[in-house]
């Protein structure tokens, strides 16, 4: 069996703002914020109170539900802030950052030879556990489960997305310690998937399965890779890690310490000199987009993530947990006269309904945030399909999630979907329906049903 | 630009308000809204469902324009005073015959949406703007206005809105009204006498004792089931210098708008071609019945039967029903699967019941109605083929 995945469904969304390859450090952020709400479904227990000093890598608060799993600051200093919103639910927790960072020193293990136990209970009081996701539901992997196997997607196929080849450079190390370890986690494989022809660090990884891939997004997907390598049956489990989270993992293994650095892309259409930025997990994005970036006061959208999947934020905001990119593109709240009939040239579509970006198949568009349309029933059928690579009717499973039909759901295959799968067709949705949140929607419903 | 702020002022105004639905569905059709996106994606793809029916609807336009000009030379062929078919006599009596039947099928049927939209609170959604330009493609020219405006209203209630409107119905809003009225007034939805301008009030008129000829205005497949000899030629017939309902004849028309929505991917390519595949296959079965000498050349099916099987492609509705109707996505199979098996049937139908129906020898409109009934049956299956493989794996597994 060949190991290459290649996937002929798909869009590339072309967009202006890509990144430079040229990494700069960015300024210090004074204060670093965690929301809970980047972890879905976690309901937080502070162990931490204002007041409190924290060391980097120091708990600040644990799952409620699991309570082994610890979620520690990224950086030591001071808890300033608890901001608690309806049901005194915590928002986010501000931590203002020391001028010389002191670590929280964990044991040091030999990932050779540690046993499947020692790894995890490291993992899981070193705060790295979080950053192990799985499937079902896309939520923060169970510890009590053990995974049929790991994977870990080395290709971001998004639009202007972080080249992994670049952010992880010089990291070999790390990723190695990393994925040797986990893989004493799972009885199955771990697999790696590189983008084909690409020159990845990821690459010379041993002790994993890997994967050459190639193809339009969602190729890069960990969804998309699931479904063509492995698929989740019922009673099963996958893990899934961001690359970048590996890194850290690999370094608190080899050092004990857990240092939060990330590089980060800024980019977008709104952004003068897109590029990279080295940071540290929660820090502020004011810290990264005005210099050479986007001008005060502009009317354009910052986002945490990528265009398609990633969390709006203020320009007073912060990163958030996992991502390790900042995309900001103009905001589209005007009107346009017209708009729905007269032939357009500037946006991207899959149909050729006077729409003409299908004669310049390379050209890159400056997007903006206007819907472009209005919220409608479910009309149109057999585009999503076009760019929905895995085997699951697309359009069925949304329907059996919004009338929350559980055996459906299930049947439909439910277990194998995150809601970033259905980012192409929520894209490309004609009646605007937001797909990613009727997936995340459904996904809870099975989790409180069966668990 | 004072509009532009006037129009968004007035929409914050009725925000909330019963009749902002109302406002929303004219302020849209001017201005693409100001809407922008929450979380989920951030940037959305070009089309909305306004682009979607208005691609559909400049694909008939052709077939519209056509139809009027038809609509007057066939009246004065029949009346014996042929003129040219690109002639202002012949658009002016297409001009004040098919306008009326577009302004009432539009204005009946928006009204009645609108309606809906305000009591039920919900925007306009865009389904009647293709609904509202079939039906006049799709009946008599001299059905009086008033049937077409019960037969609309019929429609778009009981075939549409109480099955929750836009994307919710099982059949297809244009048939319903269409079958409503073939099965209201058949007199005027079938038979030799309603398919050219004039031929009703003549044979009235005759009736009450004048001494004038009677216009016959007979179909190409009503002159088949009754025997008749047919004077058009193929290229009258693909063409659609014919009688029959408005837009429906120019099978020319019909299939360059037809390759316009494949070539837009708005309309289903799966559908149209296995629709076609399906007439074929009929067209062929009888051919072969009719020349193997199993049925009687005294029978009244003997005509329709021998017909070449790839006639059946340039007569009647049969074109414009597969383009136009059947790729209908609401009331179509969902699937890419199902829509192969859907249009088939279709297809396969359609020209069953054309030839075995002698008093109304036109079959597309039933065949569609019925495939939309069973196009959800077809999804199902198709979708538990997939459901199947799910358990198969799980099965292999634990086993």
């Amino acid at each position: 069996m060949s190991n290459d995945i290649k996937i002929t469904k798909g869009l590339d969304i072309k967009l202006e703002g890509e990144a430079e390859k040229a990494l700069e450090s960015a300024v210090i952020s004074n204060t670093c914020t965690i929301r809970p709400e980047d972890f879905h479904g976690v309901i937080p227990k502070l162990v931490a109170r204002v007041g409190d000093k924290v060391k980097a890598g120091g708990s600040v608060f644990y799952d409620k539900s699991n309570e082994s799993v610890q979620f520690v600051s990224p950086v030591s200093g001071e808890i300033v802030d608890i901001l608690r919103g309806e049901k005194r639910k915590i928002l986010a927790i501000k931590i203002q950052a020391d001028k010389t960072q002191v670590y929280q020193e964990n044991e040091k293990i030999n990932v050779q030879s540690a046993n499947a136990e020692t790894i995890k209970s490291l993992l899981l009081a070193s705060g790295c556990w979080p950053f192990i996701k799985q499937r079902p539901y896309d939520v923060i992997a169970n510890p009590q489960k053990s995974p049929k196997a790991i994977f870990v997607s080395g290709y971001n196929s998004a639009p202007l997305a972080a080249d992994y080849d670049f952010v992880l450079q010089g990291k070999e190390a790390e990723l190695q310690a990393a994925v040797t370890a986990l893989g004493k986690l799972t009885e199955g494989k771990v697999h790696v998937s590189v983008k084909q022809g690409g020159s990845s660090p990821l690459s010379g990884l041993s002790g994993v399965t890997m994967h050459q891939v190639s193809g339009p997004h969602p190729v890069g997907n960990v969804g998309t890779q699931i479904n063509k390598i492995d698929p989740v049956n019922k009673g099963e489990t996958v893990w899934t890690i961001n690359p970048q989270d590996l890194v850290i993992i690999g370094e608190l293994l080899l050092t004990g310490k857990f240092n939060a650095e990330r590089i980060v892309a800024l980019v977008g259409s709104s952004v003068q000199k897109p590029r990279y930025f080295k940071t540290k997990i929660g820090s502020e994005v004011a810290t990264m987009i005005y210099d050479n970036g986007v001008e005060q006061n502009g009317n354009y959208r910052v986002i945490s993530g990528n265009v398609l999947s990633g969390k709006q934020v203020k320009p007073d905001g912060n990163l958030d947990y996992y991502s390790n990119l900042i995309t900001v593109i103009p905001e589209g709240d005007d009107y346009e006269l017209f708009g729905w009939n007269k032939p357009v040239f500037n946006k991207v579509s899959t149909t050729r309904a006077m729409t003409f970006s299908w004669l310049n198949p390379n050209k890159k568009y400056n997007l903006n945030t206007n819907t472009n349309g209005e919220h409608r029933a479910f009309v149109l059928t057999g585009n999503y399909e076009e760019v929905f690579p895995l085997d699951i009717y697309p359009m069925q499973i949304l329907k059996s999630c919004m009338y929350n039909d559980l055996d459906e759901m299930e049947a439909l295959g439910m277990y194998e979907v995150a809601p970033e799968d259905f980012a192409l067709t929520e894209f490309v949705c004609v009646s605007k329906q937001p797909h990613q949140e009727i997936i995340r929607r459904g996904l809870d419903v099975m989790i409180k049903e069966i668990g | 630009m004072g509009l532009k702020s006037n129009l968004h002022n007035l929409k914050e105004k009725y925000k909330g308000t019963k009749y902002a639905p109302a406002f929303n569905a004219l302020h849209t059709f001017l201005y693409l809204p100001n809407e922008t996106t929450h979380n989920g994606t951030h940037i959305k793809a070009a089309d909305d469902l306004k682009r979607t029916m208005n691609t559909v609807i400049m694909a008939m336009v052709p077939c519209l324009i056509f139809g009027m000009f038809n609509a007057g030379y066939q009246h004065f062929s029949a009346l014996g005073t042929p003129v040219e078919f690109l002639s202002w006599d012949a658009f002016y009596i297409g001009l004040i015959k098919v306008l009326p039947l577009l302004i009432v099928s539009y204005g009946v049927g928006l009204g009645i949406e609108f309606l809906f939209a305000i009591i039920k609170k919900h925007e306009v959604e865009e389904g009647y703007l293709v609904t509202g330009m079939l039906v006049p493609l799709i009946v008599p020219i001299d059905i009086p206005l008033w049937m077409l405006a019960v037969a609309v209203a019929f429609g778009v209630v009981i075939g549409k809105e109480v099955f929750g409107g836009t994307g919710m119905n099982i059949l297809n809003p244009a048939l319903t009204i269409r079958a409503f009225l073939f099965f209201a007034y058949p007199t005027w939805m079938s038979g030799d006498k309603v398919w050219v301008h004039g031929a009703v009030e003549r044979s009235q008129e005759i009736a009450a004792g004048a001494n004038v000829d009677a216009i016959s205005g007979e179909t190409i497949l009503g002159s088949l089931a009754q025997g008749h000899e047919i004077h058009y030629s193929i290229s009258d017939m693909f063409f659609g210098f014919i009688p029959g309902s408005v837009g429906e004849t120019s099978t020319f028309l019909i299939l360059l708008g037809g390759l316009f929505l494949i070539f837009t991917k708005i309309g289903s390519w799966r559908i149209m071609l296995s629709s076609v595949l399906g007439a074929l296959v009929m067209g062929l079965i009888f051919n072969g019945v009719a020349s193997s000498g199993w049925i009687a050349e005294s029978s009244k099916f003997y005509a329709l039967m021998n017909t070449e099987f790839w006639h059946h492609l340039l007569i009647g509705g049969f074109a414009f029903g597969t383009v136009y109707m059947a790729t209908d996505p609401v009331t179509a199979s969902q699937t890419n699967k199902g829509k192969w098996i859907y249009g088939f049937l279709i297809g396969f139908l359609s020209i069953m019941i054309r030839v075995f129906n002698p008093a109304y020898p036109e079959g597309v409109m039933l065949a569609i109605l019925l495939m939309n009934v069973f196009a959800p049956t077809i999804d199902h299956y198709v979708v538990q083929a997939n459901v199947k493989k799910r358990m198969k794996r799980l099965k292999v597994k634990t086993a």
